[in-house]
């Protein structure tokens, strides 16, 4: 009873990411390249998303605190920012991307920051959600396997 | 609702197999490179083509992809990215059709305007998809290399 109430809530949670918008279907293609084989690929493909995007992230702060912003640069990194979240389905992380984007082509400097404050904030809660549930669906199985018989 | 995840698998080898029947069976035995500088795109590429039981190889730019080719390696299928360093995807596509590389090359980009799809074609693809790469596009791929081998 326990293991299958397990299973339930890391559906839930699974679920309730893309209820509240925070990921699309291209995570739903990550999962069906899941199998015996390769138990954790999605895991993997994000855990190399916030490697990659970390070095991404830090150059686009640096490009925003110079005067005059070099808005080519600044959406050249944020097309590389956006491609990666798109490639995982961060569906919040990847609007934000797109509005910034916006903003680099009109020019407005002050759009581009704000917009990347917010495409930061997506993207640590977003971590933090995946990281619950990548715990949570690792914790289940092996926690069973560990409960003695009665 | 979105649908849950069950038996994709087959539903890709049905995609797969809704074409000619050996079609199927051709996936295993053809060759790819993928041509990507984002770690996170060789990944993702690398695993849909092995998942369809496709021999690949990686490399992370345009001159890598022709060195390959130099080497005397060829490949019945090339997934190439546009934007990358040192030569992008689409001087690559031309040096390699140059070379009289026939392989199938398929761009696979982000980017969406026109005028930047148009040109990577016109370099010399045999097809062109969008970014993220999935199982369905990679199936409507392989047909081609069906209908064209």
């Amino acid at each position: 009873m326990e293991r299958n109430q397990m299973h339930r809530q890391v559906s839930v949670m699974r679920q309730s990411l893309f209820d509240q918008g925070y990921l699309d279907e291209q995570f739903i293609q990550l999962e069906e390249l899941q199998d015996d084989a390769n138990p954790n690929f999605v895991e993997e493909v994000v855990t190399l998303y916030y490697r990659d995007s970390s070095r991404l992230i830090l150059s686009i702060d640096q490009a925003l605190e110079r005067n005059p912003l070099d808005f080519n640069k600044l959406d050249t990194y944020m097309h590389q920012f956006k491609g990666s979240s798109t490639s995982i389905g961060a569906k919040k992380v990847k609007a934000e991307c797109t509005q910034f984007r916006e903003y680099c082509k009109v020019g407005n400097g002050e759009g581009c920051m704000r917009t990347f404050q917010q495409a930061k904030k997506e993207y640590t809660i977003l971590k933090r959600k995946l990281e619950a549930y990548f715990q949570a669906r690792q914790s289940g199985p092996s926690e069973t396997a560990c409960r003695p018989r009665n | 609702m979105l649908k849950s995840k069950n038996g994709m698998k087959d539903g890709l080898l049905n995609s797969v197999k809704a074409g000619p029947p050996a079609l199927l069976e051709l996936s295993s035995k053809i060759t790819a490179l993928v041509v990507d500088d984002n770690t996170l795109n060789q990944t993702i590429h690398h695993r849909l083509l092995d998942n369809l039981g496709i021999q690949n190889q990686v490399v992370g730019n345009g001159k890598e992809a022709v060195d390959v080719h130099c080497s005397g390696k060829n490949f019945d299928l090339i997934l190439m990215d546009m934007d990358m360093p040192v030569m992008n995807g689409i001087e690559a596509t031309r040096k390699l059709r140059t070379m009289g590389i026939r392989s199938l090359i398929a761009g696979v980009s982000a980017r969406s305007t026109e005028k930047e799809k148009q040109e990577f074609i016109e370099a010399g693809l045999d097809d062109y998809q969008e970014k993220p790469l999935t199982t369905t596009k990679l199936a409507s791929i392989l047909h081609k290399v069906k209908k064209d081998g």
